[in-house]
């Protein structure tokens, strides 16, 4: 049985903004399932005991005082922008048509 | 006169520092055998010209009025893996994404290097976001590795490894998320180091998988790794996973491995990285290194790190669900590509159509792979029990390291392989990095350092030395003795002279 099917590669490439083409769910769907299968082993090993780790150094947070620093500014931010206007990002609409 | 490319960075920054010769010089040598054979090689997406002579006028003119160096490789030149920023010159992470982005700011490593007086030659090729094990996945073409151009050389650092066997420049960076400096520094000859996770900072590194990805030194000698890492090494407020900690001391542990002498180190051999899937000429280069640490005074034993063998696996769900996150900032409003702007579609339809042609084959598997190993339902099955796994791999570097100084093993499984090879089969890419991927989930040092050719294919091949956190200095030592006693490698290259269009 696979672990993943082709209609299920179609929505986690909406999910991830990904407009791949009917060519690509086909060849990626295959690919996805090889993988899945090899990495699936790290079950054998995963027993309920062993704690997680998501780093490898511990990490606790880290405060600075909140004090006003040089940064970017207003144009070095936008200067690799794909577009801008009146100093801002322009961006295309939020809605679409049928909203 | 002598060829200033075919000199070590330590040599060459001797002679800078004497005034026998100058920064200016070493640089224009170094851009003219960049014009001459990178043609042939393609290490470089940009050379900056203008940036690197500026860059050496300003040391010659510091030393010309009787200033004391920067640093000891003040006026050296380098290739800047193109991961890192750079401040008004091109970074594009080997992709269209980012096709014509100029970064508004500098890395903390360029900003060190531009501190130290290093000399940027240019941005180097590499798998596009560093993901992939052959510098294939560049969406400028593939970079040729020295040693024969019809074969790889290793990735996603392919560029700065090929840079310093083509002698294009004898220092270089790289950075390393499952193997990016150490495989591709094995598979042409040089020396490539992983340094301690949270040992140099990643502030400007184009994140990839965040809890992995460590920038470090590449060079054709250890001795010369040692200065680059003392440059760029060292705590940054600017990256909140950044040791507070001294660095620790390389230079001196490489200049004390120089004296051939490893008396009282215990050198373990990780038993699980051999047998099967190794190629003969690769296991037989180990074990001769292995003799050879015997004679230089170590105590070799061989232990057991059962849990290895999963570090494959648990990394190719941790760093997909690292990268899935991760790449979402590419969305095509603030910076990079943006396609379809036309009117007719909303943001998020430009935002998948800009994702879908900006990004290639490999990219895209790796975000869809880690958006379902991050789904609910499928979360405790795949990313859940990888984190466990880094636990278990973490344990088994502990108590080896009880027992032993440093680990050794292959750096990676075969010699470079050819182009094209491997590039339609992801699993069969991903056994690359075999070897070099325990290091990254356990946040320790490690090393590739040349072992000389495969005897069955006369392509070189690497040994991995592998440290625990915060003791980069043992790998720097050992590295330093076994390189004097195996003796030169680089000066068996085929000659690239005249392979230009």
């Amino acid at each position: 049985m696979s672990n993943i099917s082709r209609d299920e590669v179609a929505h986690l490439a909406k999910l991830a903004r990904l407009a791949v083409t009917e060519k690509e769910l086909d060849v990626f769907a295959g690919q996805l399932d090889q993988i899945l299968d090899a990495v699936a082993k790290v079950g054998e090993v995963a027993a309920d005991d062993i704690p997680p780790t998501s780093h490898a150094v511990p990490l606790t947070n880290v405060f600075r005082a909140d004090e006003i620093r040089p940064s970017l500014s207003q144009e070095q931010a936008l200067s690799g922008a794909p577009a801008a206007e009146e100093g801002r990002f322009r961006v295309p609409r939020i809605l679409g048509e049928e909203q | 006169m002598t060829d200033l490319t075919r000199l070590t960075a330590s040599e060459l920054a001797a002679k800078i520092h004497k005034q026998e010769i100058t920064s200016v010089e070493a640089t224009k040598a170094h851009l003219d055998r960049i014009a001459e054979v990178d043609g042939a090689v393609n290490a470089f997406l940009h050379v900056d010209t203008e940036g690197a002579l500026a860059a050496a006028r300003k040391v010659d003119g510091d030393l010309a009025e009787g200033r004391e160096p920067v640093s000891p490789i003040a006026g050296v030149p380098l290739a800047l893996k193109d991961v890192l920023t750079t401040k008004g010159v091109p970074t594009t992470c080997g992709s269209k994404t980012l096709e014509n982005w100029l970064p508004p700011y500098d890395a903390t490593v360029t900003r060190r290097l531009r501190e130290a007086g290093v000399v940027i030659l240019g941005k180097t090729n590499m798998d596009e976001f560093a993901m992939g094990s052959s510098t294939e996945n560049s969406a400028y073409g593939p970079t040729r590795n020295p040693w024969d151009r019809e074969r790889i050389p290793g990735g996603s650092g392919g560029g700065s490894s090929a840079s310093l066997a083509a002698f294009e420049a004898p220092l270089a960076i790289g950075t390393d998320t499952g193997g990016s400096i150490r495989q591709p520094a094995a598979v042409t000859g040089t020396v490539g180091v992983k340094p301690t996770y949270g040992g140099v900072s990643r502030y400007g590194l184009v994140a990839f998988s965040s809890s992995l990805d460590q920038a470090g030194p590449c060079a054709r000698s250890v001795l010369d790794a040692a200065l680059l890492h003392e440059v760029i090494a060292g705590h940054d407020p600017m990256d909140s996973t950044s040791i507070d900690a001294p660095v620790p001391p390389v230079v001196t542990a490489a200049r004390a491995g120089l004296k051939g002498d490893l008396t009282g180190v215990k050198v373990g051999v990780v038993a699980e990285f051999s047998g099967e899937g190794y190629q003969p000429g690769v296991q037989r280069s180990f074990e001769a290194a292995v003799a050879q640490l015997k004679d230089l005074g170590a105590e070799v034993v061989e232990v057991s790190c059962p849990n290895f063998t999963y570090a494959l696996p648990a990394y190719y769900l941790i760093a997909p669900s690292e990268c899935s996150s991760n790449l979402a900032r590419f969305d095509a409003m603030r910076y990079g590509l943006r396609v379809a702007d036309d009117g007719t579609h909303s943001a998020e339809e430009v935002m998948s159509l800009t994702r879908e042609a900006g990004f290639g084959a490999e990219v895209k598997r790796r975000i869809m792979l880690g958006t379902y190993a991050l789904s609910s339902g499928y979360y405790d099955a795949y990313y859940g029990s990888a984190q466990k796994v880094r636990t278990l791999i973490t344990r088994d570097f502990s108590a080896a390291f009880e027992k032993v100084d440093v680990l050794v093993s292959p750096t990676t499984p075969t010699t470079a392989f050819k182009i094209g090879e491997r590039v339609d089969d992801p699993l069969a890419m991903y056994l690359a990095d075999l070897c070099t991927i325990p290091a990254n989930l356990a946040g320790n040092a490690a090393m590739s350092v040349p072992s000389g050719l495969s005897d069955e294919d006369g392509l070189p091949v690497g040994l991995q030395i592998m440290a625990p956190a915060l003791a980069d200095d043992r790998l720097y030592r050992v590295g330093a003795a076994y390189e004097v006693a195996r003796g030169p490698l680089l000066d068996r290259i085929p000659e690239l002279k005249g392979v230009s269009a």
